[in-house]
């Protein structure tokens, strides 16, 4: 369990995290969304305890971090930034922050193991691909076996082999009971891996809700139909009980009727389609008002 | 802090120590540049002792003579001293190790321990050797280790250049990034320190210059200039470590890593 409580950071004049209040719960695969600079890093680094906030708090199964005895214990990190010696050996890395937390040393080669490096467990990470650097900085995260796991943009720069070994994983730790907590500038990813979604734009808290509910509230499904002769069409729909809207390309959208019920109305009227589709308003499109409409808001309340 | 917890840290530090190549080489460096040059200008001078002038026959140092590496090898223990820091920055690595021990006195503490333990034991073992061999060359106006003073300095040229990696750690700590340190602490031991000392408008203050001051100690002869005996001088060196110590601990703890 990760609690945010009134997080607030701001560097001179700028506001880069404000006033963040939210808990992050065991079981689930909570996304932290945000596009980018909207101060998702910030944050997680002020859970760790690498960025001092500027007010509020972080607490950590009810403690703050440097309260933690062996920490790595209690939470996992991957950051974004990497937090790797080139030139020090994958092993002698996870052996330094097993020393640290007093973790037993059967576990580096667990953790090697499960992210697929044993086998290059004594070289230096300067001859590592962006994907082996990922998944040693999973391996960290792992190494002292902790009930809560926090990812900053996971995905980024992984191939596709990768990316779905990552999303496999996180569903896992989460099956097992883990909190797990990992942020992503893209809605589409969240989609596929998150059970719990927090927003943020421009350093706010822009919603807490479950995917379940987002995807509900905000993909919209339609179907759009078009036709030479739209206003026979339109009086055929209606009669059916359907409530057609104009949009400006001509075509007509209607939420109510499936599509195969629109293509037999037209029929049984004679009226010729040119178009007939079902139609998805997509999650990324939903993502981006929301954190569109924070921007507005912000500039204009800025001003 | 319990002891054991202690005793974690310092294991996870030498285990960043030892396992970077960098360090055993800034380390290597050190040993063999100080004690090299110390013989070739021990050598050097006791070929041609008889050039000198009667004024430099009578303060003759040949101890010190055999520590005329110290100047050049030195830049070696600052090296290894801000490498040891600052790579931590430059590699983000320092995030790793602050998640793993998150009190960063702690973190900052076990890590000069370490560091300062191996540069210790460098410094002397780089400090003995470069008086025996240096002896072994100078000949017929070599000293000895039993003779008065000899000892003291030869121990204190070992502590010395233990504090100077200590005091490069603290400047490391404070300025970060090692292009910085490297960039102002080179230069600064190289060049700066000893025209200032030698510079008559500004020789009374470049006295107390942390080298200069530290330095002080590997004489046996007294020449007069210092306004400080050998160990005043290693105290006031010690109080610059304390200072830069302090001022990284300070940058520690108070910014975002």
């Amino acid at each position: 369990m990760i609690e945010l409580a009134g997080l607030t950071k701001r560097y001179g004049r700028t506001t880069a995290v404000q006033d963040l209040t939210f808990s992050v719960r065991p079981g689930v695969v909570t996304g932290f969304l945000g596009p980018n600079g909207s101060g998702k890093s910030t944050t997680m680094r002020m859970i760790l305890g690498l960025d001092h906030p500027s007010a509020g708090q972080v607490r950590i199964d009810g403690r703050r971090y440097h309260q933690l005895a062996d920490p790595l214990t209690h939470i996992g990190a991957l950051l974004e930034a990497k937090a790797v010696h080139p030139g020090r050996t994958a092993y002698h890395h996870l052996l330094c922050l097993a020393q640290s937390n007093d973790i037993p040393l059967r576990r580096i080669d667990d953790v090697l193991d499960l992210v697929g490096l044993a086998g290059v467990a004594k070289k230096r990470p300067k001859g590592f691909s962006l994907g082996m650097g990922q998944r040693l900085g999973i391996a960290s995260a792992l190494l002292g076996d902790p009930r809560i796991l926090m990812f900053d943009e996971p995905v980024n720069g992984l191939d596709p082999e990768g990316i779905q070994w990552i999303r496999n994983l996180m569903k896992r730790l989460a099956a097992e009971g883990r909190t797990v907590f990992v942020s992503s500038h893209l809605m589409s990813e969240m989609a596929l891996t998150a059970d719990h979604l927090i927003v943020i734009g421009q350093g706010r808290l822009l919603a807490d809700t479950s995917m379940a509910r987002f995807i509900e509230e905000n993909a919209r499904t339609f179907v759009r139909v078009r036709s030479p002769d739209h206003e026979r069409l339109r009086a055929a729909l209606e009669r059916a009980g359907g409530r057609p809207r104009q949009c400006p390309d001509g075509s007509l959208e209607i939420e109510d009727l499936p599509a195969a019920r629109v293509g037999e109305l037209a029929a049984e009227n004679d009226v010729v389609l040119h178009e007939l589709s079902h139609q998805q308003a997509s999650l990324e499109e939903a993502f981006m008002r929301l954190t569109h409409e924070s921007v507005e808001y912000h500039a204009r309340a800025g001003r | 802090m319990s002891a054991e917890n202690a005793r974690r840290v310092l294991l996870s530090e030498w285990t960043k120590i030892r396992s970077v190549r960098s360090t055993l080489w800034t380390l290597v460096t050190a040993i063999v540049v100080t004690v090299a040059l110390g013989m070739l200008i021990s050598g050097l001078i006791g070929h041609n002792f008889d050039d000198l002038s009667p004024h430099e026959r009578m303060t003759f140092d040949p101890t010190f003579i055999s520590f005329a590496g110290t100047s050049l090898g030195q830049l070696a223990l600052i090296a290894f001293g801000i490498l040891v820091v600052s790579n931590e920055y430059s590699t983000g690595m320092i995030r790793a190790s602050l998640t793993a021990v998150p009190v960063r006195g702690v973190l900052m503490a076990a890590k000069l321990a370490v560091a300062a333990a191996l540069a210790l034991v460098v410094g002397m073992v780089t400090s003995f050797l470069a008086f025996f061999l240096g002896q072994s060359v100078l000949g017929e106006h070599s000293t000895d280790i039993g003779q008065p003073g000899v000892l003291r300095a030869v121990f204190g040229g070992g502590l010395y250049m233990g504090l100077i990696a200590l005091f490069a750690m603290g400047a490391a700590w404070t300025l970060r990034s090692p292009m910085l340190s490297f960039g102002i602490l080179i230069p600064f031991f190289f060049l700066i320190s000893g025209i200032l000392a030698n510079v008559p408008a500004t020789e009374k203050v470049g006295h107390y210059l942390p080298d200069q001051a530290g330095s002080r100690v590997m004489r046996v002869m007294d020449d007069g200039e210092q306004p400080y005996g050998p160990w005043a001088g290693l105290l006031i060196m010690t109080i610059w470590v304390v200072g830069a110590l302090l001022a990284g601990y300070a940058v520690l703890r108070k910014r975002d890593a």
